[in-house]
């Protein structure tokens, strides 16, 4: 007994001894996450007390599922669940094919100077801040001054005021994504159909086929890995519709349909200072996320061999 | 492929003219807005408030930037940003690297625990009020280091880099260092960084552009004015009245004013956006790389 602990002293000495300078490497970033990731999470326990400043996390008395079950039964928990599911699922929908488009369509591009171009435009609004993003989407959609209105008008239809549409709010935070984002989502995509063999395409050709047979089965199947992981990852985070944008974009005409989990979390715990009840409601947004993603992931490891991890 | 002018068939001509037709169109969508911000930004604002500015750019005036040049806010928000990004991006360059390069290693014990953990806190959090208590109780909220420590790792551009030295730092390169007597540190110092310059380049444009663009933390966290990061100013005046004024007042009322304020906002776009502006062509290089490196599988 005392011979193995001893044994198994030994090869911890010796596993610190050869590897030290990597551990003290590697020190600074583990401290890091401990302290601002994984303390956090043993924090997240105020969801399950009531939290009193006074008392402190620690102190506070325990209570349960009693916040969660408040949330599930409080009248804003369809609206807002409905609100978050339709964006992220909006989203994905419309997020998932168009950059695979995108890049097969420069892909087969000719003028390969105007395809460079694009590609170097596209990538441009990925760089500009939500901020300033939400703000040229408020001045293009202004009703008096903004292009868009007056582009309208000068059709002959009514001007619309974007900004305050509960109905137009799902249409225009998915659309400005696209535009903020396709090109940047479509490098992943460009860079797997580089790695297709050539060989396989002048096969194709040989063979006489058309472009949309290449497309359909060469180009397919060569990126098919990567979409599906990618399409996990994004499976994976159906209710994350992320803060900042929906935070800036919603005022208190469209909230009926801006309201989602992340920005409730915020409005009820910093605004409100109910906190035991926001971090139960982040603490449901983050479960269900996980469980998604964890399944999701199984799904496609049995059906196609594709995983992340 | 070298293609020796093969005649097309019908259905590829098609291809190409649909194909041509819609890249050109979503060209325009994509630069049209970029381009009327910036000729909106330098036109006459009754102009540019009337909706008369299409093309080109009407009535030159520089109203708009002179009254952002004016404006003290932004100026503190400026330069607490750029403090911010810089010192940010050198912690962040640090711990990235220091910690990739440990995770690099295959031999290191514990190595996929860690990486597990790490992983792990991409899609799972405690949320944003124990966060909030932390920063209170270590006393960084309404510090300078708040916007600069809590985020000084990022997980996805952590994995990103381990993958980079995995495959590009060979194990023989150490065993060869090692019998010149390098250890683990001057091998990271001597070797494993000059080797590195695209991915530095990749994390500084990455962990760059995100210091630049960052909100949330300093809503979180900075309620005093003199610690505002540019995005906060930049909401109060870009969004301050995103559709009271302009779309309710009646049209005779607005005054000159309204419309220079419209015309600032268009210059304070240029203004916020011109170190990324600037750095665009050099870094531009990178982004297919960075995206690439981070699509290998971890």
């Amino acid at each position: 007994m005392s011979q193995k602990i001893k044994v198994k002293q030994k090869r911890w000495k010796e596993i610190i001894r050869k590897n030290w300078e990597l551990y003290l490497l590697l020190l600074p970033t583990l401290i890091f996450f401990i302290l601002f990731h994984y303390y956090p999470m043993y924090g997240a326990q105020i969801a399950f007390r009531d939290f009193k400043i006074t008392k402190g996390i620690w102190g506070s008395d325990w209570v349960g599922f009693k916040h969660f079950q408040r949330f599930l039964n409080s009248p804003y928990f369809i609206e807002i669940l409905l609100n978050t599911l339709r964006l992220s699922i909006y989203s994905l929908i419309v997020n998932t094919p168009l950059p695979i488009a995108f890049a097969l369509m420069l892909n087969y591009c000719r003028n390969r100077k105007f395809a460079k171009v694009l590609q170097t435009v596209s990538y441009a609004p990925h760089f500009i801040s939500t901020v300033v993003m939400v703000a040229m989407l408020s001045l293009f959609l202004s009703t008096r001054s903004g292009f868009v209105n007056q582009a309208i008008k000068a059709l002959g239809g009514q001007e619309f005021n974007f900004m305050a549409s509960p109905e137009a709010f799902p249409h225009l935070y998915v659309w400005s994504g696209v535009w903020q984002n396709l090109g940047w989502s479509a490098i992943i995509y460009i860079g797997s159909l580089s790695s297709i063999s050539p060989e396989l395409h002048e096969a194709a050709i040989v063979d006489g086929a058309t472009i949309m047979q290449r497309i359909r089965y060469v180009d397919i199947p060569g990126i098919m890995n990567t979409v599906i992981m990618l399409l996990i990852l994004n499976v994976g985070n159906v209710l994350s519709i992320g803060f900042e944008k929906v935070f800036l974009m919603s005022n208190s005409l469209n909230s009926s349909t801006a309201e989602v989990i992340s920005t409730y979390t915020y409005k009820v715990g910093m605004v409100q200072a109910q906190y035991s009840y926001s971090t139960a409601v982040g603490l449901f947004n983050s479960i269900v996320n996980f469980i998604l993603l964890v399944t999701v992931n199984t799904i496609a490891r049995k059906v196609s061999d594709n995983s992340v991890y | 492929m070298d293609k020796k002018k093969i005649k097309l068939s019908k259905n590829d001509r098609i291809f190409h003219s649909v194909n041509t037709t819609i890249l050109v169109v979503f060209f325009l969508i994509v630069a049209y807005p970029l381009y009327f911000v910036v000729i909106a930004s330098f036109s006459d604002p009754t102009l540019v408030y009337q909706g008369k500015i299409g093309l080109l750019p009407k009535g030159i005036t520089f109203l708009g930037y002179e009254r952002t040049f004016s404006n003290e806010n932004l100026f503190i928000g400026y330069k607490n940003t750029i403090l911010y990004t810089v010192i940010g991006t050198i912690l962040n360059i640090f711990m990235t690297m220091t910690a990739a390069y440990a995770l690099s290693v295959r031999e290191l014990y514990g190595r996929r625990v860690i990486l597990f953990l790490i992983t792990f806190t991409m899609y799972f959090g405690g949320g944003i009020i124990p966060k909030y208590f932390l920063m209170r109780d270590i006393h960084l909220i309404n510090s300078f280091w708040v916007m600069v420590i809590p985020c000084a790792v990022n997980a996805y551009n952590l994995m990103i880099a381990r993958s980079f030295l995995e495959s590009n730092i060979p194990k023989e390169l150490y065993e060869a260092a090692q019998i010149d007597g390098c250890g683990r540190l001057g091998f990271f110092r001597k070797v494993v960084m000059p080797l590195s310059s695209t991915l530095v380049a990749i994390l500084v444009l990455f962990y760059g552009v995100g210091h630049w663009n960052s909100y949330f933390d300093a809503l979180m966290y900075i309620t005093e004015r003199e610690k505002f990061p540019l995005q906060v100013i930049l909401r109060e005046i870009l969004l301050s009245n995103q559709f009271s004024p302009d779309d309710m007042v009646d049209p005779e009322t607005q005054s000159v004013m309204q419309q220079l304020a419209n015309s600032m906002r268009y210059a304070i776009i240029i203004f916020s956006s011109l170190p990324v502006l600037i750095l665009y062509p050099f870094l531009q290089k990178y982004f297919v790389k960075g995206m690439m490196i981070g699509s290998v599988k971890g």
